[in-house]
């Protein structure tokens, strides 16, 4: 028992070698057991967002599913619930990502490249930065004002899926940025390097080298971010996408409402199948959503270096 | 071509592209701080006109706020609409920080990789999910849920949409403070667990602490967000300005109260327009304190190894 020997020698305690060891194994069986439960506490508390997410997708198809057919899809807003749809509804959004996603990500990759490929880290570098920080902060009913403010009224582009595309996009480019900007300075910079050393210009390196290479990234970021836009309410509500809309947008400047702001009004109704038709619609969204989230992790995970 | 100019760049297409390309990305760069300033510029104009009615004293001290009475009744005191922000605020931080933390220190610290990677998708669906759906489900699971235990709750409560928004917020501060756990490195771990600690020990005594200026910048970044989320509160809180702590009670944000004006017909010239601008300047001053906050903490108490 080489250890008792070491503990003799040390222990100046007046407590016998044995019941000091027994303490010392006491007090390990207490700290595994409390490093046991801990483990399970954690568990449990992470596990919580996977219970909350089931609950909330049970409620919503267990309420919706009965509603959702080819007639909800298909028809306009009506008072009368059986008779009513999200027709309208679906293509304000789409109108409104269509014309959001080519602007976000023309304005937010070019911002990016500027960041990461040209700036030198002076005064302006600093600024921009602290601005596309502050803006990724700023509540989405701010820019809801700021759209309201700017392009509905003194832009006049009254209430259209344009002045609400362009809120959609100011709202969203910061997070573009700032994900195009990780996937260009993710490149390495050995191939940066070998081409501007076989004489290609800087902007053929970026076109042709630095581009392609870290555009999966770019293109999560962007779908991630886009994704965030069609689920957005308050901005467009603050914008005026009215409510109730019985016709597709035909063109920019028609008047428009979006799924989210439909589902909105629905849950403000006081007949209860109107609850129902919310959720069916929240499906729809939710379907949308997730797709697209697919759709970006697909991409990071097949292009992923 | 002369001997002297022989060096110089030559004026073609491709060099004029090289010199122009640069100021086209600045320009998009530009605009996050042209955004910036037109927010606040926005913001500002219109709350400087409203201050021109209602002295700024009574707005800030008032404790009533009945901006859609008739002109007669109307009072502009803004603390109703603080309170019940900070309410939700505070009561989202009670549902999400235990849970948040917990959830991060258990992806960071002892889930092993199968586990994480089943469970960093959920939390990336929840974060995904769109403000309204948490709100549907704030009125249809949480709220009858709630009265199931307190039969005398009002429809429209507080502790419904702050429980709502924990929710809501609960895998931002997941993530964001993982990320900060794991920037730590890990040879720091590994001496830890050298001198016998328990993987609870080595997560409390010395990943957390190394980490403290991350997770407390997600947790002020995470409120910051509850204080400027609107669908949520618009939907299950309800619509009353009430001056109260207790969470049973109706309540209305700022961000709720900014919905409820912009959805009515308002005249552009009428002081309750107006009131949405200093209603919003409120919002936007509360959320970029607390965005600026998360910033310096993070950098100011950062532990460098």
């Amino acid at each position: 028992m080489a250890t008792q020997d070491t503990f003799e020698g040390k222990n100046t305690s007046s407590l016998s070698d044995e019941s000091a060891f027994q303490k010392g194994s006491a007090r390990v069986t207490y700290r595994r057991f409390k490093n046991k439960s801990a483990h399970a506490l954690f568990l449990g508390a992470t596990l919580i967002g996977v219970v909350i997410l089931a609950i909330l997708l049970y409620d919503i198809f267990q309420r919706g599913l009965p509603y959702l057919n080819s007639d909800f899809i298909q028809n306009f807003a009506s008072r009368r619930p059986s008779q009513a749809g999200i027709q309208a509804a679906l293509w304000g959004s789409i109108w409104v990502i269509a014309v959001t996603a080519p602007l976000t990500f023309v304005i937010g990759v070019a911002s990016a490249i500027y960041l990461e490929e040209y700036s030198q880290k002076g005064f302006l570098y600093r600024f921009i930065q602290l601005s596309i920080g502050n803006l990724a902060g700023v509540p989405s009913i701010v820019f809801g004002m700021l759209g309201l403010t700017i392009f509905v009224r003194q832009l006049a582009l009254g209430r259209s899926v344009l002045a609400g595309a362009l809120t959609m996009t100011l709202l969203i480019l910061p997070i573009v940025i700032v994900s195009a900007r990780e996937a260009i300075a993710s490149v390495p910079n050995a191939l940066r390097h070998a081409s501007l050393a076989m004489g290609a210009t800087r902007w053929q390196t970026i076109r042709q080298v630095v581009l392609p290479y870290s555009l999966p990234g770019i293109l999560t970021g962007t779908i991630l971010a886009l994704s965030r836009a069609i689920g957005e309410t308050a901005p467009l509500i603050m914008v005026g996408a009215v409510t109730y809309v019985a016709f597709n947008p035909t063109s920019l400047m028609d008047e428009f409402t979006v799924l989210p702001i439909q589902i909105y009004n629905w849950m403000g109704q006081p007949k209860e199948e109107f609850q129902y038709l919310a959720a069916a619609g929240i499906i729809v969204l939710l379907a949308i959503l997730l797709s697209m989230n697919a759709i970006a992790i697909y991409l990071r995970n097949k292009f992923q270096r | 071509m002369s001997q002297s100019n022989r060096f110089k760049r030559k004026k073609t297409f491709r060099n004029t592209l090289e010199g122009m390309i640069p100021k086209i990305l600045l320009a998009c760069a530009f605009l996050s701080i042209i955004t910036t300033f037109a927010i606040i510029f926005t913001l500002l104009s219109e709350t400087v006109s409203f201050f021109q009615e209602v002295p700024f004293l009574s707005f800030i001290t008032g404790t009533e706020w009945t901006a859609l009475f008739s002109e007669a009744q109307q009072q502009f005191g803004i603390l109703p609409l603080v309170a019940g922000t900070l309410l939700i605020t505070v009561g989202a931080a009670i549902v999400a920080i235990p849970v948040g933390l917990a959830s991060a220190i258990y992806l960071s610290e002892f889930a092993p990789e199968r586990v994480r990677k089943v469970l960093k998708p959920v939390l990336e669906v929840l974060a995904g999910i769109p403000t309204i759906v948490y709100g549907y489900f704030a009125i249809t699971v949480i709220t009858p849920m709630l009265r199931f235990f307190m039969p005398e709750l009002n429809f429209f409560n507080a502790l419904s949409a702050s429980i709502a928004v924990g929710i809501m917020i609960i895998p931002m501060i997941a993530s964001l403070s993982e990320d900060a756990m794991r920037a730590v490195p890990d040879h720091i771990r590994e001496a830890a667990y050298g001198l016998g600690s328990t993987r609870l020990e080595v997560a409390l005594k010395i990943v957390l602490p190394a980490a403290l200026s991350g997770v407390i910048a997600s947790f002020v970044l995470a409120l910051s967000r509850a204080i400027g989320e609107t669908m949520i509160v618009t939907i299950a809180a309800g619509a009353t300005p009430n001056l109260t702590a207790n969470p049973t009670e109706t309540v209305q944000t700022m961000t709720a109260f900014m919905v409820q004006a912009a959805s009515g017909d308002i005249s552009f010239q009428s002081i309750v327009y107006k009131s949405i601008y200093a209603v919003g300047m409120t919002l936007f001053v509360f959320t970029l304190v607390m965005n600026l906050m998360a910033q310096w903490i993070a950098r100011r108490f950062r532990e460098e190894y």
